[in-house]
């Protein structure tokens, strides 16, 4: 892997006594695309401006290459930034927006004008030079700060939502795009969003943060697979969470029944949060499984059925490509490999019960967004 | 209902324009009585620029106006963006006191102006201290809240990351203001500045506490006239003076409007669903 360009070490940040971020330890390696993971309010938004230079911490070091750069203001630092909603010059075209940076270095027009048109290729805006920035789609926009930044050949990228304001297709392309990008460029991005799908598409390694904390840090797959919390298997996509008794090592008890599992490590008789993924769940016939249940909700979702099944109880999310009508009592499997043992943590027994599921848990997230957008202008 | 309303704007706007009507009129009668129009004449114009003692007056208000105008526009935006990085109980507090000499009588404002001013000369064993600097002083201090008002909207408006984006990019915190700001708030700026000179130029209540015998303006000499009747050409005079002021504030409207079409474009787009790439 290669080196090591910015490490925060012990970061506290606190506004008004009310504090922000608690401790936060992190390096990040050069060309790197690393994701900055949370719901409105984690933090996470504040990290980007400690590393961009635009908020100072209350405790702790920034490094750049091994060096303090805690007192150094964003314009000398080589870091560039792509803002939420932009923010492109308005008084200037799509040429001039993109030439401000080397403008204000002082590069010789004709520099300047090669590396424009450099950069415009890269985003795939060329022949949109003399356009006013006004004009330009939510898109276009999005490329043209993305060019404003590169331009400048800085060796950190640093991208606070840039993705939040554009539609889901859009989305989807601009994921892919970034990510090209950032091949072709060789430097490193941080990326910051609360959408667990973006950050799992473009990452090589995503940090998970809630209430200022950093919850996990690990390669996309590590933390699909193995979070470490009920936080994080929430977060991170669905989760089916309960409480657990580790019997011994990859003897895990729930339901009052054992099952094998493939985690070791815990003291015995432990008490553990178990993860079952709604995917990794296989339906037998009501006699042949390890638990039986009745399905209570039906979801269509496109690829897959969302269904609700009541398992003594306690109800489970399962997603299945086949048809269960309400009312259906199903069987269920569970191979070791599909249930993911983790420890205690405050979060236990916060996260993880769908009895009160509604099938619209895909917009609670855009309706978080829409709030964090809120605090910021009530901040602002 | 319709028809009430229209009928009650058209009154309104007779009672607003109608005087200025008879004196535009009055300005071109060749009698000198307001009430009987005798016949159309230019000579009450050619006797206003004829006059010695009016036009410098005009011209010392034309000083006081421009220099208090601009002076007030360059402290009025400096503390426009003072005010922008305060905290928000600390800004709106000061928001409040800004507003305060706005609706403060401006007799009331115009005696204080003269008593600090009495005091300060006694201080500095100046013996007549009331005069162009009093007057400017005293200008420019009226001048600052409608500055600062026009200013503090557009930059509330403007995208704070502009700044940011500036400063990323290597600007230091000035060169930021200058290159990218200074765009953005412009248009507030201008209209501030036209509205601090039209309020300079027309100020009689405050000048008149504030004044020197060695610098008049032209207000406060025209109250002087009002004791005898008026001489047509000062007729002449408040009609070219209410043009010039139209003058501005059409200008001031049409930037306005421009400015509004400016900031409703994207939302319009944004609202509509935009266009992939």
């Amino acid at each position: 892997m290669s080196k090591e360009l910015i490490r925060l070490a012990d970061i506290s940040m606190a506004y008004d006594g009310e504090v922000v971020l608690n401790n936060i330890n992190l390096y990040i390696n050069d060309s790197e695309f690393l994701t900055l993971l949370g719901p409105s309010g984690c933090g996470k938004t504040t990290t980007l401006q400690i590393i961009g230079g635009f908020v100072k911490p209350t405790a702790g070091s920034v490094l750049f290459d091994g060096v303090r750069i805690n007192d150094i203001p964003p314009h000398k630092r080589q870091v560039n930034t792509v803002f939420q909603r932009y923010a492109l010059f308005p008084h200037l075209d799509v040429y001039d927006n993109i030439a401000f940076g080397l403008r204000i270095a002082k590069l010789g027009e004709d520099e300047i004008a090669k590396r424009v048109t450099e950069m415009l290729e890269v985003v795939g805006m060329r022949g949109f030079e003399e356009r006013k920035v006004d004009n330009l789609s939510g898109g276009q926009q999005q490329r043209i700060a993305i060019a404003r930044a590169l331009v400048n050949r800085p060796k950190v990228l640093l991208l606070d939502e840039p993705l939040g304001a554009l539609d889901l297709r859009l989305r989807k392309d601009m994921q892919v795009e970034l990510k090209r990008i950032q091949q072709q460029m060789g430097i490193t991005f941080i990326f910051v969003t609360h959408d667990q799908e973006e950050a799992l598409t473009m990452s090589d390694t995503i940090v998970v943060m809630d209430k200022g904390e950093i919850q996990q840090i690990g390669t996309p797959e590590d933390i699909y697979n193995e979070p470490k919390n009920a936080f994080v298997a929430d977060f991170i996509g669905e989760s089916n969470i309960l409480d657990g008794i580790m019997r011994a090592d990859r003897v895990v008890e729930f339901f009052g029944r054992r099952f094998a599992c493939v985690d070791e490590g815990f003291g015995k008789d432990e008490a553990v949060d178990v993860v079952i993924r709604p995917e990794d769940v296989d339906i037998v016939p009501a006699d042949g499984g390890h638990l039986c249940g009745t399905v209570t909700s039906v979801t269509f979702k496109g690829v897959h059925y969302d269904i609700i099944v009541d398992f003594h109880g306690f109800k489970w999310l399962i997603q299945t490509t086949d048809y269960q009508p309400v009312g259906a009592v199903i069987g269920i499997r569970l191979n070791p490999e599909d249930i993911h043992i983790m420890k205690r943590s405050k979060y236990s027994g916060m996260f993880g019960d769908y009895s009160s599921y509604s099938a619209e848990y895909d917009e609670i997230g855009d309706a978080a967004l829409a709030e964090e957008l809120e605090a910021e202008e009530d901040g602002e | 209902m319709k028809k009430a309303s229209k009928i009650i704007t058209v009154v309104v706007f007779i009672f607003l324009y109608v005087p200025m009507l008879v004196l535009m009129v009055g300005s071109f009668n060749s009698g000198s009585d307001l009430v009987v129009f005798k016949g159309f004449t230019i000579e009450n114009y050619k006797a206003l620029f004829a006059d010695r003692v009016l036009l410098p007056l005009l011209l010392n208000s034309l000083i006081i106006s421009v220099i208090a105008s601009l002076a007030s526009t360059v402290l009025g935006t400096a503390a426009t963006l003072g005010i922008q990085r305060m905290g928000k109980k600390m800004r709106r507090f000061t928001m409040f006191m800004t507003n305060i000499p706005m609706t403060n009588p401006e007799i009331v404002t115009g005696v204080s102006l003269a008593l600090l001013f009495a005091f300060a000369g006694q201080l500095m064993k100046i013996k007549s201290i009331l005069g162009f600097w009093t007057l400017l002083i005293a200008h420019i201090t009226f001048n600052l809240p409608y500055v600062i008002l026009s200013v503090q909207p557009k930059l509330t408006q403007m995208d704070p990351n502009l700044t940011k984006a500036a400063m990323d990019l290597g600007c230091t915190p000035v060169q930021a203001f200058f290159k990218v700001v200074l765009h953005e708030i412009f248009p507030g700026i201008v209209s501030g500045a036209l509205m601090a000179f039209t309020m300079s130029l027309d100020d009689f209540v405050i000048s008149y506490f504030v004044y020197g015998p060695n610098f008049v303006t032209l207000p406060v000499e025209i109250y002087n006239y009002t004791k005898k009747p008026l001489h047509p050409k000062i007729y002449a005079l408040f009609t070219l003076l209410f043009l010039a002021i139209l003058l501005v504030m059409l200008v001031m409207n049409i930037l306005q409007a421009r400015d509004t079409a400016r900031h409703r474009n994207p939302r319009l787009k944004a609202k509509a669903g935009q266009p992939t790439v």
